[in-house]
């Protein structure tokens, strides 16, 4: 059964880039926003079955990579009070800030633990009444509303020694922002799944409308991501432009109207930074002013150090789709991920990440 | 960084659920699912469970693609 199965699969999959292959008739950039994805094209080998016509460039779609120097250095300068105790997600620990990172941090006796779910910061609050907890709350829209979710149980719990260090950004905005930067050239975008299985596939409507793009909200299966590219290259054959949903067993049109909820009772809408690409408007969400007490920014300001960035990272450029890591100078000589310089080579998701660890400068496409 | 993987829902008290991947079982909030019901397949994210996974649906892309298949 299961070698059936392979077989099927195979046999559609092959299909799939016939057809592809038939429909390109000029070049096609297909934008991928998201690191998952990233990952998943190149454990396939998809980018390698795919016609030399249709170029897939990744995107600004993974939360670590896109986290700023200056935030980093925040976290780090809490991690350097005495009472406090730092959570997080594990990649976090190895991006570099300014002149330290969490790792070297916690190797000289910081206290910074790492978390599978946010929830656990708050067992950590409950046993260790003399500290403050501080979760390192980043991630997108399938993320943030768990953070969230944490907030509003920690005020369940009354526990007055739990805080957020937030982060989180929102993807539509870096989309239309993407739009509108004249450099940036895509032809179709492949939509984050887990990001729209919370917000559904309205927000993104404007690509159409405004951007005559289309877009395809794509599952994270080889075979989902060649049906999504073959849908692609459809509409670009056919001339339409509509954002289109191949992932629909999970990917409601309304999305998670709960998750959506609980993120806007703590949440707000605010301009962020994201790393190598500076601010964007309303890409970012803060506490609101309900749950202030829980911003940790707001309630315990501390002294950071003057943010630098390394000057020959092209971080920014290879979020944009611009350059290839393989352009960036540091890629695989000072920077790898054993020891990242950038944030782009420390997840698994990061662009650098997949291109060093997949070998893609081989074959340059 | 966001990592989301499919589990089944196997026990529910309250806003608390017991999902099982891969004969290991873990719990995870409810709390941004709160319909989700005992036998259900979930997406589970951060240990939140984040929305449901359709089986139908599923098979019905396997389907799409098989009518695909023979129509070349
Ligand atoms: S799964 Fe979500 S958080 Fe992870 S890279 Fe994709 S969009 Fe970003
Ligand atoms: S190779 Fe390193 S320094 Fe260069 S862009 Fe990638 S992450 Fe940044």
């Amino acid at each position: 059964m299961p070698n059936n199965q392979g077989d099927e699969i195979r046999q559609a999959a092959a299909v799939l880039v016939k057809e592809i292959d038939r429909l390109v008739k000029q070049p096609v950039r297909i934008m991928e926003v998201c690191g998952t994805h990233t990952v998943a094209i190149f454990r396939a080998g998809i980018r390698q079955l795919l016609p030399s016509q249709v170029e897939l460039v990744s995107g600004p779609g993974c939360p670590v990579c896109v986290t700023p120097n200056d935030y980093l250095d925040t976290a780090i300068a809490y991690s350097r009070c005495d009472d406090v105790i730092i959570t997080t997600f594990g990649d976090m620990l190895r991006v570099p800030g300014s002149s330290s990172s969490l790792r070297a941090e916690k190797a000289v006796g910081a206290d910074v633990r790492i978390v599978y779910s946010p929830l656990e910061s708050l067992d950590i609050a409950a046993s260790n009444p003399g500290k403050k907890i501080i979760f390192l709350a980043i991630g997108f829209e399938a993320t943030a509303p768990t953070a969230a979710a944490t907030v509003l149980t920690a005020e369940k719990l009354g526990l007055d020694n739990f805080y957020v260090l937030s982060a989180h950004k929102l993807v539509p905005p870096a989309l239309r922002a993407l739009m509108a930067d004249r450099k940036v050239k895509v032809d179709g975008f492949l939509l984050p799944g887990h990001v729209s299985a919370i917000i559904g596939e309205q927000p993104y409507h404007f690509l159409e409308r405004e951007y005559h793009v289309p877009a395809i909200i794509a599952g994270f299966e080889p075979l989902d991501i060649l049906q999504s590219v073959y849908m692609l290259v459809k509409q670009i054959h056919t001339g339409t432009a509509v954002v289109e949903n191949q992932y629909s067993r999970v990917v409601k049109p309304g999305g998670n109207q709960v998750a959506r909820q609980v993120l806007a009772q703590v949440y707000e809408e605010a301009d962020a930074t994201w790393r190598g690409i500076g601010v964007m408007q309303g890409s970012g969400l803060r506490v609101n002013s309900k749950y202030r007490r829980f911003d940790v920014r707001v309630r315990l300001p501390v002294q950071v150090e003057n943010t630098c960035e390394d000057a020959a990272c092209r971080c920014g450029e290879v979020l944009r789709g611009l350059v290839k890591p393989a352009d960036c100078l540091l890629f695989g000589k000072t920077c790898v991920p054993e020891h990242p310089v950038g944030s782009c080579m420390v997840s698994v998701e990061g662009t650098c990440a997949a291109w060093y660890k997949y070998g893609a400068w081989r074959w340059q496409k | 960084m966001c990592l989301a993987i499919p589990a089944k829902l196997i026990g529910k008290i309250d806003r608390l659920a017991t999902v099982e991947v891969g004969g290991i079982t873990r719990k995870v909030s409810l709390m941004l699912l709160p319909d989700a019901q005992v036998g259900d397949f979930v997406l589970v994210h951060a240990g939140f469970a984040i929305q449901t996974v359709e089986e139908e649906e599923a098979k019905r892309t396997m389907e799409l693609l098989k009518e695909l298949t023979e129509l070349a």
